[in-house]
């Protein structure tokens, strides 16, 4: 069983980050080496196991759909680490990256996709719904847009609770364009919700590009009509993430309201797995891969400024294919539901 | 140790596949994520990235092959600190698809017939009632229901279209905000599927929240709220989330507001696995169902009637007056033929009986104030005493309650029967608006009266 991936943050830095108003720093400096190392380690783990999914999927253990994070754990890794044990997070299908980051164990996770009882949901969610009370992750949500309100209101529980949490609230620049996601938003302001929507813009809502779906492809800025702030990030620099994210929170935790991140992101693999992707070149995939990669961009500046060694990333590497490994191994042999689970869950106490 | 690669499959429904071109030659080393080949289906054309990382050691299936079969091995990769030749001399031994995949068919647990899970112990019988009554009217047992629970518990609060300020624009919420406040009774922007969804989430978050809905036409607007997220995520968490919330407002027919706000959302409602649907007709009904809908800690589907909020009926002032859900009401007991119905209908239901006794009909009314769960139990008892059933709904005919009923009393009274089941309902027409075509659309005391006396043969 993996440890959760990043330690919650107690002290804000925020006051240390120097972002401007309508783009985020490069990152902040001042964050330790152990931080930085949990970092690369967080995104690793979510890269193996994205790879492991992949596999499995390919020799049919995986069923349905399975969106695979890769390219974009810069985000929620960056996200985690600006936030507490008891802050809500809610995210869309493609949400393995954020199980992870959030610390949830990689075994259940990974028996969820293969549909065994030793899943999150024993077996009865898949990919795109798994839970965890304990970590506060409150899916997994497969309706494109449907986690917007969803988490508005759990932002709207801890402030009728009159708890100091926040709710982070993500979804893709497909979700950018629903409805609920500007009626969420609306009340979010009206009410002044300790909530912080971070929009995941991967530049394609399944095969549709951000600008032939968006009138306005400033993402950040939709929120502007309710008076909701928002800034563009540099989703693919985990330091960036994190500093732009600690602003967020802490706007939302002071109970100023709402908040908007656009991370700028990618996501190297397909919409789901079958995805013939003629959307996209592959000039512009192989670019964002080797120019832009999140994990190896921490990498170098890791050996750079001489925090670790090749050898000490290479026991990094060993022990997350490790971890991925004995998840898929756990996957393949935890039994499928017993039959009467059928019937079971349907309503609580019938 | 040799690792091999399998032929992947890039689709839930792909068996085999073409590879098309190899991105790797014998001696190359690969990292995670690298491109290794190409696929091609009928479909499309797809990489494989690597996962594991090695020294590509043997190419198993040339370039051009097709028809290669889905985990069927391709290459072979040497590990770290193996060599090459060691590693293609041993042979991948990989269990196939069939070999390593869960068995898909797992043989069906129950038998076919069983459409719809095992009845859950039967809900407790309803409680006599003895002690003192109040006539209220149906708006005053909603508002009294929800200022008890209200006082209750702390986690429950009312949210919706002018519930708070304006009291309701039914004026069911009278009283409610000088009561507890704008903390707990909150005016809603008119956005019916953001609020439902921020209900939902706040319901996860563990509160409870009552949702009104001016009326159930404006929940179309917040059907995927409470459908998906509602009624499906205690299922899809294997328990481990809840969602006790209750969505409640007036459903069906008013008087000449037109076609869009006069449907009744009852059958639509009642399908779904993971809600449960209630339709009070008394104000008895109305408390004692809101209070237990707001106790319950599931998503509750609350559908009231705005014909009904004036009608007074007396109503047990015990404080802990509450209905067991699932449980039918006899509201008139008789021997020659069974009229079903719920909310308003139960009135004309009622009306239909007292002139049916006047022509040597006996009828026995059931008020079924629980749609989902539905009191088979209680409906089969009758009929095996009058041997004949009228269903009536103010709804549409196809797919309504009543076609419900009459499947149900299939598989369940079917000899007990003389006649077959006579479904009364609203017309299969958008509501008019004029007044003689709306009265015309409607069910009303007559057409049950007739239908009555069709199944008895008189």
């Amino acid at each position: 069983m993996a440890k959760p991936a990043v330690k919650p943050k107690v002290e804000s830095l925020a006051a240390k980050s120097k972002s401007s108003p309508k783009s985020s720093g490069p990152g902040d400096n001042s964050i330790s080496a152990e931080e930085l190392k949990s970092f690369y380690r967080s995104m690793l783990l979510i890269r193996r196991f994205e790879e492991r999914a992949g596999q499995l999927y390919g020799m049919g253990l995986i069923g349905g759909f399975c969106h695979l994070y890769i390219g974009q754990e810069a985000v929620v890794v960056g996200m985690q680490s600006t936030i507490n044990d008891k802050d809500a997070i809610i995210t869309s299908y493609r949400d393995h990256g954020h199980m992870l980051a959030c610390g949830m164990d990689p075994k259940g996770v990974m028996a969820e996709l293969t549909g065994r009882s030793g899943g999150y949901s024993r077996g009865k969610g898949g990919s795109m719904h798994m839970f965890s009370r304990d970590k506060n992750f409150y899916g997994g949500h497969g309706i494109v847009g449907a986690q917007v309100p969803i988490g508005t209101g759990l932002a709207f529980a801890h402030k009728y609770n009159g708890s100091r949490n926040v709710s982070l609230t993500y979804f893709g620049d497909g979700s950018a364009n629903q409805g609920q996601v500007y009626e969420a938003m609306n009340m979010a302001a009206l009410w002044k919700l300790p909530v912080v929507y971070v929009i995941e813009n991967n530049r394609y809502g399944m095969g549709t590009s951000v600008e032939r779906a968006s009138a306005t492809t400033e993402l950040f800025r939709h929120g502007e009509a309710f008076g909701i702030p928002g800034v563009r990030v540099d989703g693919m620099d985990v330091l960036a993430v994190r500093a732009a994210g600690e602003k967020a929170v802490e706007h939302a935790r002071s109970g100023a309201g709402p908040y908007i991140l656009e991370m700028q992101t990618y996501r190297y693999r397909g919409h789901s797995m079958s995805d013939p992707a003629k959307y996209r070149t592959k000039e512009e995939v192989d670019k964002y891969r080797t120019e832009r990669d999140p994990i190896d961009h921490l990498r170098k500046r890791l050996l750079d400024a001489g925090l670790v060694d090749e050898a000490a990333l290479k026991a990094v590497d060993a022990e997350l294919r490790k971890i991925v490994g004995d998840a898929a191994e756990f996957a393949q042999h935890s039994p499928e539901p017993d039959p009467s689970e059928l019937w079971t869950d349907i309503l609580v106490g019938a | 140790m040799s690792i091999p690669v399998l032929m992947p499959a890039l689709s839930p429904t792909m068996t085999e596949g073409k590879l098309a071109k190899w991105h790797v030659k014998v001696g190359d080393a690969v990292k995670s994520g690298q491109v290794i080949c190409e696929i091609e289906t009928d479909k499309a054309t797809m990489e494989v990235e690597a996962v594991d990382e090695g020294v590509v050691a043997q190419i198993l299936i040339e370039e051009g092959a097709e028809g290669v079969a889905v985990n069927t091995p391709i290459c072979v990769l040497a590990a770290e600190g193996e060599s090459v030749a060691d590693a293609a001399k041993a042979a991948p031994a990989v269990a196939t698809r069939s070999e390593q995949a869960p068995a898909q068919a797992t043989p069906a647990p129950m038998p076919a017939a069983a459409v719809s899970a095992p009845p859950a112990t039967a809900p407790a019988s309803e409680p006599e009632w003895t002690g003192k009554t109040a006539h209220i009217t149906v708006r005053e047992a909603l508002r009294d229901a929800m200022a008890e629970e209200m006082r209750n518990d702390g986690n429950i609060f009312l949210m919706g279209e002018e519930v708070a300020q304006y009291h309701g624009a039914y004026k069911v919420s009278q009283g409610l905000l000088e009561e507890f406040g704008d903390k707990r009774v909150i005016d809603t922007p008119i956005t019916e599927h953001g609020f439902a969804g921020l209900g939902v989430g706040a319901a996860f978050g563990g509160l409870k929240p009552i949702v009104e809905f001016m009326t159930f036409n404006f929940s179309m607007q917040a059907m995927d709220q409470i459908i998906n997220s509602a009624a499906k995520t205690h299922y899809m968490s294997g328990g481990q989330m809840t969602c006790p919330i209750v969505f409640r407002g007036p459903n069906g027919a008013a008087s000449r507001v037109g076609a869009q706000h006069s449907q009744c959302y009852a059958s639509w409602y009642a399908h779904v696995p993971g809600l449960r649907v209630l339709a009070p007709w008394s104000a008895a009904d109305a408390k004692g169902l809101l209070k237990a809908a707001i106790r319950d800690p599931n998503p509750v589907i609350f559908l009231e009637n705005e014909m009904l909020y004036g009608q007074s009926f007396d109503v047990p002032e015990d404080p802990d007056f509450v209905l067991p859900i699932g449980k039918a009401k006899i509201e008139r007991v008789g021997k020659d033929v069974t009229i079903v119905a719920f909310s308003i209908m139960v009135g004309k239901a009622l009306q239909a009986a007292e002139e049916l006794a006047k022509q040597g009909i006996d009828a026995e009314v059931i008020n079924l104030r629980s749609l989902r769960p539905f009191d088979t139990e209680t409906i089969v008892t009758s009929i095996k005493k009058t041997n004949r059933l009228v269903s009536v709904e103010e709804g549409w005919p196809f797919a309504g309650i009543g076609s419900e009923l009459a499947a149900q009393m299939m598989e369940h009274a079917f000899d007990w029967l003389d006649a077959p089941v006579k479904r009364v309902t609203g017309l299969d027409v958008p509501l008019p608006y004029a007044a003689n075509l709306e009265r015309m659309a409607l069910p009303q005391a007559d057409n049950i009266i007739e239908a009555a006396r069709a199944v008895c043969n008189r």
